[in-house]
């Protein structure tokens, strides 16, 4: 456990150094923001579209940590250096998905309201948004971090990561932008279980891949 | 330091589909050296990482026991932090004393440049660094790949004396080289001879 700390706190401590946690909360601001420009200024038509197009933001912006996530440290050999000392991959990988979420999950939703500020969404609305961020976003968070590891060792990395991600996450885009238009509940539920799903098994999947990628 | 011990018995390793070396035997039991010799390319790298239990042996097994330090040509430490605090993340990984970091840091020569950022360190420091690193983890076992490269004669004692000091301290050192190190070990593994032999008929 205290191996646990220690290693995400040096992850959140080098995120923060790397001056990459502003990436993705710029990025969802931008789409936001060029959002109206492309379907035009109608009130009516941001509200109704704008909830799932800032889920597709949050989704891409997801994807753009994705190259510093696990490779740098991987040719570092920081990651050779913490297997020396006989720490399992996967407790590198749920240490390094702590601390990826906490980077990446808060700020994003943060950063969402002035994003559904700019394409008018209503109060209710931008609630059901952020409790959906707030169970997607490990998901995602999970998902950048499995693909950047299966990814790590491998040139032209990011647009594979790409190709890999988008696929998985579409259940997390359809039941998260689902629960906008749901009043029953049930999409959230099942945003649940995607979420959950993909962080189990992200530690173990993940571990695999850096330990077979060693050589 | 207590119980440092490497064993290999009968230890081959494939890489890439090229059989490296095969047959090698070490035993070094506590105050035990070894310096693995030969021309570049020969395993040297190789066979550390079998020891450290970071590739898997072809064939054979690898025993060891004490805690195991590894420096290889790769730094491992964050660039932006000054050169105590990246090393006193390794320390308390390896659960070392408060002490330690300092101590390595003196048994280095690097203690004046404890605030500097790593990045900034020569090459030659960046070597240092990584031996400041093995010696405060406080492991039994050290692997040490090239760690002659890029050091000056001053270093290259301070780097014996820190070896002589922890094989006297019951320790284990393995260092791989290609150039003469001054390290005293007992035994020197020159690995072009535990080139594979195939049969004749092999193509």
């Amino acid at each position: 456990m205290r191996i646990l700390w220690l290693l995400a706190a040096r992850d959140l401590r080098q995120a923060w150094a790397s001056a990459g946690l502003w990436l993705p909360v710029a990025f969802l601001l931008l789409v936001a923001s060029l959002y109206p420009f492309a379907v035009g200024p109608d009130a009516a038509l941001l509200g109704r579209t704008g909830g799932g197009m800032l889920w597709i933001a949050a989704l891409l912006a997801s994807l753009l940590p994705v190259d510093r996530l696990v490779a740098p440290d991987m040719q570092a050999g920081v990651l050779d250096q913490i297997a020396l000392r006989g720490v399992g991959e996967e407790l590198v990988v749920t240490a390094r998905l702590i601390a990826h979420w906490l980077g990446f999950g808060p700020p994003l939703m943060i950063a969402t309201l002035p994003a559904a500020a700019l394409l008018k969404l209503d109060g209710a609305t931008i609630l059901t948004l952020e409790l959906g961020l707030l169970i997607g976003t490990p998901a995602l968070a999970a998902l950048g971090l499995l693909v950047a590891s299966l990814t790590a060792g491998l040139r032209s990395s990011g647009a594979l990561a790409g190709l890999l991600a988008l696929p998985l996450a579409v259940p997390l885009l359809i039941f998260g932008a689902g629960t906008l238009g749901d009043g029953s509940g049930a999409a959230l539920k099942f945003l649940g279980a995607a979420s959950l799903l993909l962080v189990a098994i992200t530690p173990f999947a993940g571990g695999a891949a850096i330990r077979a990628g060693r050589e | 330091m207590t119980g440092a011990a490497l064993r290999l018995s009968d230890v081959a390793c494939l890489r890439g589909g090229r059989m490296l070396f095969a047959g090698v035997n070490l035993t070094l039991e506590p105050g035990g050296g070894a310096l693995l010799t030969g021309p570049n390319g020969v395993g040297k790298s190789s066979l550390l990482r079998l020891c450290a239990g970071l590739l898997p042996a072809f064939a054979g097994t690898v025993e060891r026991s004490g805690g195991v330090a590894m420096t290889d040509e790769r730094l491992a430490l964050d660039g932006e932090q000054g050169l105590r605090d990246a090393l006193c993340f390794w320390a308390k990984l390896d659960r070392a004393g408060p002490g330690a970091v300092a101590g390595a840091l003196a048994a280095m020569a690097l203690t004046g440049l404890a605030e500097v950022p790593v990045r900034m360190l020569s090459t030659g420091q960046r070597k240092r660094a990584m031996l400041a690193r093995v010696i405060a983890s406080g492991a039994g076992v050290w692997l040490l790949d090239e760690p002659g490269n890029g050091l000056d004669t001053a270093s290259l004692d301070l780097l014996g004396e820190a070896v002589a000091g922890h094989l006297a301290a019951g320790g284990v050192v393995v260092a791989a080289s290609h150039q003469p190190l001054p390290i005293v070990a007992p035994v020197t593994l020159a690995l072009s001879d535990y080139l594979p032999t195939y049969p004749a008929d092999a193509a």
